[in-house]
């Protein structure tokens, strides 16, 4: 079966997206991925590979990109992964080190637990197997950062494995046509954080912050099965907002706690993977796909030209628009990797592999955790489409916009309008008038209650919809606004109120 | 590296110690980063056997060599930790705390004529010491009598959290008891331990050990640890390989020395290890570098660590087949002249000197080096009993039963402080005591 859909890339560029069948997509078990999909009951939305192709404008063949994503998230705990001191944003630097941190000689790892069960949970959510042992690693390297000389990680046996990860793409110019997705999830692993350094050129020096270092990750490495900077950005925020849903971490991108590395490359369909190159420390969803669809861009033309790809890291000048070679990433790294010996095999249980008598502090039942898990967003999407009625890409902004469900939720509860007069001023004029303004929801001048006093006095038809809007415009600081509003209330006190005073009420009942 | 490093909190045994009312008398020399058999090799200088100055050993040598200045061939104390075990040999204090990687430990206890224990790998913790090899070191206890070492192990042993490779089980301090079921033992002798260059002095003790054993009833048999021959080997790949990740942190930027260029980070990395580590340890670091390639993995660490399992299931079937403990020397020979030790490298010697010593570490096991007697020499020669993993306290129960036996004498050192003190000193000596 094929389908054609046309849409636009925010490059301009034509875009392409062709059905084709398993067998030629990855050549790397597509279709051992798709079974899995459809075992763990995803998406009830038939499900294609699709694979974005671009034409060129030389008319020559077809080109396909292939993304994959090395997410770091981290952890939302008190103490570090392996050592007590805190975790705190922009504290004093080096304010936050303990002698394990700063890898003064002696000093030993002791797991938090807090953080195996923050993987844990994510593990679960993003339908995951959950090794019940996993080991930890040393992986090498210098840098003033790592003060260690290496970071303890998992790499030989990490703590959850093969899960999937569904978010939703635009196909199309109206906002109903939107196509569910699926990421494979190659793994997640518990690893430090590095500390910080900040690059003091004018006095030729670089300064150390240890304060990040130990801090708990999270790495999410999701296959490339993903194929353009739209779609990586989705399954990002998708990931965000299980990561926030679930409280393992806050996943602010400005504030670093999530930042992202992707692996690029393009080839002929049908023809084997292309060299790949990893763009990295991309922290923002908006310089995530500028900065894929860039360098798929740059292969595409380099491969064009006659050039070849090196397999190197870059890194995205979000002022320049453009990806560029690290300076100091000559040659492949080799990592030494060495099992961490100062810590045992992790071991979790379930349920039924329990020690009796097991004292509670010291194990963790993956069992418990599951059932305990929070309502994850796809599941607070369906039963706002459920109780509401509302359309699936409502439901979408309305978890995609930081607040803005609360705030939704709030309106609901004081309100006697219909749900989908909530919806629909919600999602139009509100998040309109927010945008306009440039500012978040939680900066709104507008209240729930305020929004839901208006609403219902809309509902009473004690106010026109005009008139409704028009108090938003005022609130837009809009002066001439509040004369049609006293010309308003004028009328409906058949003219007996004084116009100065309705302009007081207003004014109060609008700054309120 | 460390050389005016102070460090801003306690090792847990150390803590332990001073909660008890312990005195710190002070720190003691090694080889550097406890890399060494002779104690030869630290920044400090290296460490004098205080059994050089001993009355027994200077009899014997004044019938031999004539019109040698008294004090140039002084005696290694073996290593790595020699400093503590000459102190407790002089009589400076009445313990001391070293480490045992290899053997680091119980040989130069052997050389000086101490007890030199090494507890079972977990049972005492590792936070604050200072790490050659995480999977093999221990805290290794120094005495002069093996009751004096039980009573130290009791305060010391137990489960650490800061410790996350420390068993789990609480350790309560314990008295050794008069062990007097000596019939009801099974002493092995493993018969790769006959090794050719022992010296006959050495086996002569070790075989009238066995002996006594025998005659007091106990069954003393041979057994088999068919991979000891890889044991060097094996110990050297992984040993190298975790110095070269241990070893990483020293980088001159958070403590410790640091060198005076500051060009580019890589350069002040590379000056300051350059100056700060001896050519020992550089040459440990880049072995391990090498060993833990991604080419050289596969071949080099991971066979070892399956033929470190391979020599640990020896000492389970040893102990599985019903031997109680192992009874085999500690050292080649007694302490060796200085000038004679470091005519080979740091190497060479440690491959030639952790041969008793450095399986155990591999396995994990308890082990114990008791003093024995005197060589023809006058110096003392020491032997070693390995136990099953945990059973500490019956180990030491029958090294005590054997020191009893064999009534190790006395350092005689008299002689050492007439010719030191000057009447100056004496008289300074005095006045401090009379003051008090």
């Amino acid at each position: 079966m094929a389908a054609l859909v046309v849409r636009l890339s925010c490059l301009g560029k034509r875009w392409v997206l062709a059905c084709i069948d398993g067998g030629s997509r990855h050549g790397r078990g597509a279709a051992i991925g798709l079974t899995s999909r459809r075992k763990r009951g995803q998406s009830s939305v038939a499900q294609q590979p699709l694979i974005a192709v671009q034409k060129s404008r030389k008319g020559e063949r077809e080109w396909a990109a292939v993304v994959g994503l090395e997410i770091h998230a981290q952890i939302s705990s008190n103490s570090k992964l392996f050592s007590g001191s805190q975790v705190h944003f922009a504290a004093p630097p080096n304010s936050l080190v303990s002698f394990f941190d700063a890898s003064l000689p002696g000093t030993l790892p002791v797991l938090n637990r807090r953080c195996v069960e923050a993987a844990v949970m994510t593990g679960l959510a993003l339908n995951c197997r959950i090794n019940k042992k996993s080991l930890f690693d040393r992986k090498h390297y210098f840098y003033a950062d790592l003060p260690a000389g290496y970071q303890i990680t998992q790499q030989r046996l990490p703590i959850a494995v093969n899960g999937c990860l569904a978010y939703s793409v635009s196909v199309g110019k109206k906002p109903s046509q939107v196509s569910t997705r699926t990421v494979r999830i190659k793994q997640i692993q518990l690893e430090q954080d590095s500390g910080k350094s900040l690059h003091d050129e004018p006095r030729s020096q670089t300064l150390i912050d240890l304060n990040r270092a130990g801090v708990g990750l999270l790495e999410v490495v999701l296959e490339p099965d993903m194929s353009c900077g739209e779609e990586a950005a989705s399954a990002v925020r998708e990931l965000q907002l299980i990561l926030q849903a679930l409280g393992t971490s806050q996943a602010n991108m400005a504030e670093g706690q999530l930042r992202v590395d992707a692996n690029i490359s393009v080839h002929h369909p049908g023809e084997p993977l292309g060299v790949r190159t990893e763009v990295k420390n991309l922290n923002s969803a908006r310089f995530l796909a500028k900065a894929i669809d860039f360098e798929i861009k740059r292969q595409i033309h380099e491969l064009e030209n006659g050039r070849k790809i090196l397999n190197e890291t870059r890194s995205f000048d979000d002022k320049l628009g453009c990806t560029m070679p690290m300076r100091d990433k000559e040659g492949k790294q080799d990592y030494r990797f060495m099992p961490e010996p100062n810590l045992p095999p992790l071991l979790l249980y379930d349920t039924a592999s329990l020690p009796p008598g097991a004292d509670p502090q010291q194990v963790i039942n993956i069992d418990w955790i599951r059932e305990r898990l929070p309502e994850l967003p796809g599941k607070t999407r369906e039963k706002l489409i459920q109780q509401y009625g509302m359309l699936p890409e409502h439901s979408f902004t309305l978890l995609n916009e930081v607040g803005l469900l609360e705030f939704f939720q709030n309106v609901i509860k004081e309100t006697r309008a219909e749900p989908k007069k909530v919806t629909s001023w919600v999602l139009n004029i509100f998040l309109g008038f927010l945008k306009q303004q440039n500012l978040a929801v939680n900066e709104s001048p507008v209240t729930p209650s305020a929004l839901a006093e208006l609403l219902n006095l809309l509902d009473r038809k004690a106010i026109s919809s005009s008139a409704a809007r028009q108090v938003m415009d005022m609130k837009r600081g809009n002066p001439r606004a509040i004369n049609k509003l006293i010309g308003l209330v004028r009328k409906a006190t058949l003219s007996r109120a004084d116009p100065t005073v309705i302009k007081e009420i207003l004014e109060r009942k609008l700054s309120s | 590296m460390l050389k005016g490093y102070v460090p801003p909190y306690n090792a847990t045994v150390v803590q332990k110690l001073l909660d008890k009312g312990a005195v710190l008398m002070g720190k003691t020399n090694l080889d550097e980063f406890a890399m060494g058999s002779g104690s030869t090799d630290g920044v400090f200088g290296p460490v004098k056997n205080p059994w050089s100055y001993s009355k027994q050993y200077r009899e014997k040598r004044k019938q031999k060599a004539h019109g040698e200045n008294e004090d140039s061939n002084w005696l290694i104390t073996g290593g790595s930790s020699g400093g503590s075990a000459a102190a407790v040999a002089a009589f400076t204090c009445f313990a001391a705390l070293g480490s045992d990687t290899g053997g680091s430990t119980r040989n130069p206890a052997a050389h000086c004529g101490v007890v030199g224990f090494k507890p079972s790998y977990g049972l005492v913790s590792r936070h604050g010491l200072i790490p050659l090899v995480n999977s093999m070191d221990v805290p290794g206890i120094l005495t002069r009598c093996v009751d004096d070492a039980a009573i130290v192990l009791g305060m010391l042993a137990g489960h650490d959290p800061k410790d996350s490779t420390t068993i789990q089980d609480p350790v309560k301090p314990f008295t050794l008891p008069t062990f007097a079921d000596v019939n009801k033992l099974c002493i092995g002798i493993p018969k790769e331990y006959l090794a050719p260059e022992l010296s006959s002095e050495v086996r002569s003790f070790w075989s009238k050990a066995a002996n006594l054993f025998e005659s007091e009833g106990a069954k003393v048999i041979e057994v088999s640890l068919p991979h000891t021959s890889y044991s060097i080997v094996c110990y050297h790949v992984l040993c190298t390989s975790e110095v070269a990740s241990n070893m990483a942190r020293f980088d001159g930027l958070e403590y410790g020395h640091r060198c005076d260029i500051n060009v580019s980070t890589e350069a002040m990395y590379a000056a300051t290890r350059r100056e700060g580590f001896n050519d020992v340890v550089r040459g440990r670091i880049l072995s391990g570098n090498f060993f833990l390639l991604k080419e050289n993995y596969e071949n080099y660490f991971i066979k070892a660590q399956k033929v470190r399992r391979l020599i640990a299931n020896d000492f389970v079937n040893v102990f599985n087949s019903g031997v109680d403990v192992l009874l085999t020397p500690t050292t080649l020979s007694e302490a060796v002249p200085y000038l004679e030790f470091i005519k080979e490298d740091n190497r060479t010697r440690s491959a030639q000197d952790d041969i008793f010593t450095q399986a155990v570490n591999m396995a994990g096991l308890p082990a114990v080096s008791v003093p024995v007697a005197l060589s023809n020499q006058g110096l003392p020669i020491g032997l070693q009993f390995i136990g099953r993993a945990f059973c500490d306290q019956q180990l030491l129960k029958i090294a005590k039963w054997f020191e009893k036996q064999v009534q190790f004498p006395v350092i005689q050192l008299q002689e050492l402080m007439d010719d030191c003190s000057s009447d100056f000193e004496i008289e300074k000596l005095s006045s401090v005591s009379l003051k008090q």
